[in-house]
């Protein structure tokens, strides 16, 4: 705000990465040196390092599309990097929190900022009703998440994840308000995830907000959510009640065949993407689901690579909207001869996404299953399998759209920042898929 | 480490005739293709053949879970590299007189998909070889739907997800022996020593055998194949029919056999019966044809039929026969669909009713095409006849029956190949023929080139029988 006054606006971005930058640095001096902070609100582990590297960097990927994409909403551009910014502060304490209050404050400065992105074109009314139908859901799955909190602590007497956890421990039968604590705190977070049943504000929201914020929504959001799920279950519920695994495993079941069969007739990108993401959640409840099996490293993986692929589509997405003025996939017709490297990139982004080899998708795939497998997951592993082939249908649909429809006359202009941000996530789907030890043996 | 640089050779190659233009990027191609020859004929020279691995390569890559890059040839695999890169100088210059648009990304295509091919067949851990058999499938779809005909958007969508499916329910598979292998690993060597319980291999057999009778493809998992054949550039029709089927057939042998053996003499029956009934099938719908291309299609899924009753008759005779048969069906089939390309490249047609009289036009292609259908119709001299003959030794020494239906395939081949070559080369002058324009030379390098090989395999099959024997005999312990 203070750059607003001194009229540095153009300052902003370039500042903001480097900053950002900076503390990227400084998370990663916590590496190794688990610590905790605010009367052991905050635990810093390397889980959290990992995840909140992941976030830092997705962060300042988008700030780095975000320069170019509100070239012309310049005077608003301090507002929107500091919601930016917000929001990944408050996925920061999803990723490191110790106690259930932080992780309620970690949700509400996220949902709150994202409210605000997801509305933030001010004078489009799908925007308008994406923040408002965003705002109405989230906050009462807020509620519903607190309302859980206090059921838990009216059992536990603590908000604290290590007492809760000996708490289920030494209790051979658990209270009723226990348990239904602990389910509606989990179907607030499956509703923050976008899981089945809870989906339905996902494709209405990714479709109405902005793009970048969408771009956003489908990457860090998604990650902080199952970062503090993850969490939840391993710390505090003891690797999962059996109460809590039953429920998981129908919602993943759910999430997956809703995902990838509504995903097939969809012709938005932005709503197709919103489908993908809700099957990913399918595929990363999984792994929540064999938390007993140590997959700390396979969750940051499969992240990971999510997160890339999806920056790299968007990279690619956020140029082709802008000059054809079109989100529905018949936008991206004819890209291939328009311009055959934004092709090539969106194409290697959704080969990643589809979990093909040598892209860092397929390693993700392949870890999950393998993971899933080991506890014990038999059919839903393979009911994942078949998802996966539907899935390879609906990334295929845009892939056929670049390079089999013929191209209509708008010309695409592609910025420099785009360009670099799809190369930058490309090489890194391509090196995790060569060298997936890079990040699975972080977190070992 | 020679298994290495069979790898780099067309990888780097195929980086390079990215950044070629126009004329520069085929003729890149050739030369690549040409240098990756030599090193594989070099590497036969060196290759004893005692049953063994040979130019060996292991370097650890994933720790967690164990997964290491082990490259290895044996025998069998030896014979698949070297027909690998065989075929493709023929097939880059098979293109040399047609103007591909974007040539420099079709021909980086094509070497990326030799690099895929010669990885797939290099491959000695299941992680690494499932890895290359997707890799295969990426330039293969990018060919045949950017360079096919008008249908290829519905066709290649098709094809690509039936051999995904295969290949997903493949690698859960792998996951599944992964997991029960008491070393955690999923090198052949361990997995080949190590059995699972004959309880799990009965349906194991089937993840494995899904993603192979695809590819193949073998009856009923055939459907498919004519469409793709069909509607792809020639030249992916000779890489997908000359080589990437062979992928199918060879991993039958190399990974489905020794892997599940209880398995795979558990479903042994089934199998041959589901290969008979396919090459009796293929054959009759074949003789319907009234398209070139087409019918040389479905003679392919003829041919490969025999190919996999021979893999599983489990005898001798049969696997040596079906490997003499995959290298023989490779050369024949790119000549066919060259044949078919030239044809169809002068007269504007691939209807057999609408062709007729092009050998009183030019007698030299007649000839060199009559060649390569002696060889696809077995004939005794031509390379088709060993492994057929091998083939159906093998079948008959399982069943005699099955064997009589599976050697109507000879009859039948023959009735449908001699009578479309009558229709289409001799007979009454058609009016689309009013003039047949003479070969060009690399047109007739590649037709000399791939008759010679065919009379000289079918007259002295010794080296690819010496080859192959010592890996067979293992597997047959």
């Amino acid at each position: 705000m203070l750059m607003e006054v001194l009229n540095l606006r153009k300052f902003i971005v370039p500042l903001a990465v480097i900053g950002l930058a900076v503390i990227f640095g400084l998370n990663l001096q916590d590496w190794n040196q688990p610590s905790t902070h605010f009367n052991d609100m905050l635990g810093v582990s390397n889980f959290s390092v990992a995840f909140s590297g992941l976030a830092l960097f997705i962060t300042l990927i988008i700030l780095v599309m975000a320069g170019e994409y509100y070239t012309n909403d310049e005077n608003h551009i301090s507002d929107y990097v500091a919601i930016l910014i917000f929001i990944t502060a408050g996925a920061m304490m999803m990723m490191s929190f110790n106690n259930l209050v932080m992780m309620f404050l970690g949700i509400e400065t996220l949902s709150i900022a994202l409210y605000a992105l997801a509305g933030s074109k001010r004078f489009d009314t799908r925007s308008n009703e994406a923040g408002f139908k965003y705002f109405l859901m989230g906050s009462f799955a807020s509620a519903i998440l607190l309302f859980g909190i206090a059921l838990v602590y009216g059992s536990v007497h603590s908000f604290h994840l290590s007492l809760i956890a000996s708490f289920i421990s030494e209790n051979s039968t658990l209270p009723p308000m226990f348990i239904t604590g602990v389910i509606l705190i989990g179907f607030a977070m499956l509703f923050k995830v976008s899981a089945a049943p809870f989906h339905f504000w996902a494709p209405d929201v990714y479709e109405g907000a902005p793009a970048l914020i969408t771009a956003f929504m489908s990457t860090l959001v998604k990650i902080a959510g199952f970062a503090a799920l993850y969490r939840l279950v391993t710390i505090g519920f003891n690797n999962g009640t059996p109460q809590t695994d039953q429920m998981l495993y129908v919602v993943a079941i759910l999430t997956l065949l809703t995902g990838n069969l509504s995903a097939l007739a969809q012709d938005n990108f932005k709503r197709l993407m919103a489908y993908s993401g809700i099957s990913h959640a399918g595929y990363m409840l999984l792994i929540v689901l064999s938390a007993k099996s140590n997959v700390s490293s396979t969750l940051f993986y499969y992240s990971a690579a999510y997160a890339v692929a999806g920056l790299a589509a968007f990279s690619v997405a956020l140029p082709v909207f802008k000059s054809t003025g079109s989100e529905l996939l018949s936008a991206f017709n004819g890209l291939g001869k328009k311009n055959p490297v934004m092709a090539a990139g969106l194409t290697m982004a959704m080969i990643g996404m589809a979990g093909i080899p040598p892209f860092a998708g397929f390693f993700g795939k392949f870890y999950l299953f393998t993971k899933a497998f080991e506890s014990g997951l038999f059919y839903i592993v393979l009911l994942a399998v078949i998802n996966s082939m539907i899935g390879v249908y609906y990334y295929f649909k845009v892939i056929m759209a670049m390079y089999g429809k013929q191209p209509d006359e708008t010309q695409i202009e592609n910025p420099l920042s785009y360009q670099l941000v799809m190369w930058v996530c490309t090489a890194l789907s391509l090196l995790w898929g060569i060298v997936p030890s890079l990040l699975t043996d972080l977190l070992l | 480490m020679l298994s290495l640089e069979l790898l780099f050779i067309p990888l780097f190659a195929s980086l390079l005739i990215l950044f070629a233009k126009g004329k520069a990027a085929r003729a890149l191609a050739l030369v690549f293709t040409l240098i990756q020859l030599l090193v594989t004929g070099y590497a036969y020279t060196i290759y004893k053949a005692n049953g063994g691995a040979a130019f060996e390569f292991t370097q650890a890559w994933v720790k967690s879970p164990v997964i290491n890059i082990h490259f290895g040839v044996d025998g069998i695999s030896l014979l698949m590299v070297m027909l690998t890169n065989l075929l493709l100088p023929l097939i880059v210059l098979s293109g040399f007189n047609r103007e591909a648009k974007r040539p420099h990304i079709f021909y980086a295509l094509m070497l990326f998909m030799q690099f895929a091919l010669n990885g797939v067949f290099l491959s000695m851990d299941a992680f690494v070889y499932y890895i290359f058999w997707e890799l295969a499938l990426i330039p293969i779809y990018f060919i045949a739907f950017n360079w096919g005909d008008e249908n290829r958007a519905k066709v290649t969508i098709k094809f690509f997800i039936y051999t995904l499916v295969g290949s997903l329910l493949m690698l859960f598979g792998f996951v599944f022996l992964y997991l029960s292998s008491p070393q955690h690993s999923l090198d052949w060597n361990t997995l080949t020593q190590f059995k699972t319980c004959s309880c799990n291999q009965t349906w194991l057999f089937w993840l494995l055998f899904a993603a192979f009778a695809i590819k193949i493809p073998i009856f009923p998992f055939h459907t498919w194949q004519p469409d793709t054949y069909k509607s792809a550039p020639t030249q992916g029709t000779m890489l997908l029919s000359g080589i990437m089927l062979k992928m199918g057939t060879y991993s039958l042998i190399k990974w489905l056999l020794p892997i599940v053996p209880d398995g795979f003499k558990e479903w042994q029956a089934v199998v041959i019966t589901l290969s008979v009934i396919g090459i009796v099938y293929a054959s009759i719908i074949a003789i319907m044809q009234t398209d070139l291309k087409r019918l040389f299609a479905y003679s392919s899924i003829a041919h490969v039929g025999l190919i996999a009753a021979g893999v599983f008759s489990f005898t001798q005779q049969g696997l040596q026969g079906s490997l003499a048969q995959m290298f023989a069906h490779g050369i024949n089939v790119v000549g066919l669909f060259f044949c078919a390309d030239i044809i169809l490249s002068r007269t504007g047609t691939l209807q057999i009713s609408n062709l007729g009289g092009i050998r009183n036009q030019n007698r030299l292609f007649s000839s060199l095409f009559l060649i390569v259908v002696l060889g696809s119709v077995a004939l005794p001299l031509t390379n088709g006849f060993i492994g057929e003959f091998l083939l159906l030794y093998g079948v008959f020494e399982y069943n005699t029956w099955l064997s009589v239906f599976a050697g109507l395939t000879i009859i039948l081949g023959a009735v449908y190949m001699l009578r479309m070559f009558q229709n289409v080369m001799s007979g009454p002058d058609s009016e689309h023929i009013s003039s047949f324009p003479p070969l060009h030379w690399n047109e007739k390098l590649v037709l000399i080139l791939i008759g010679g090989l065919i009379i000289l395999t079918g007259v002295f099959p010794a080296p690819i029988l010496e080859l192959t024997q010592p890996a067979i005999d293992n597997l047959l312990k």
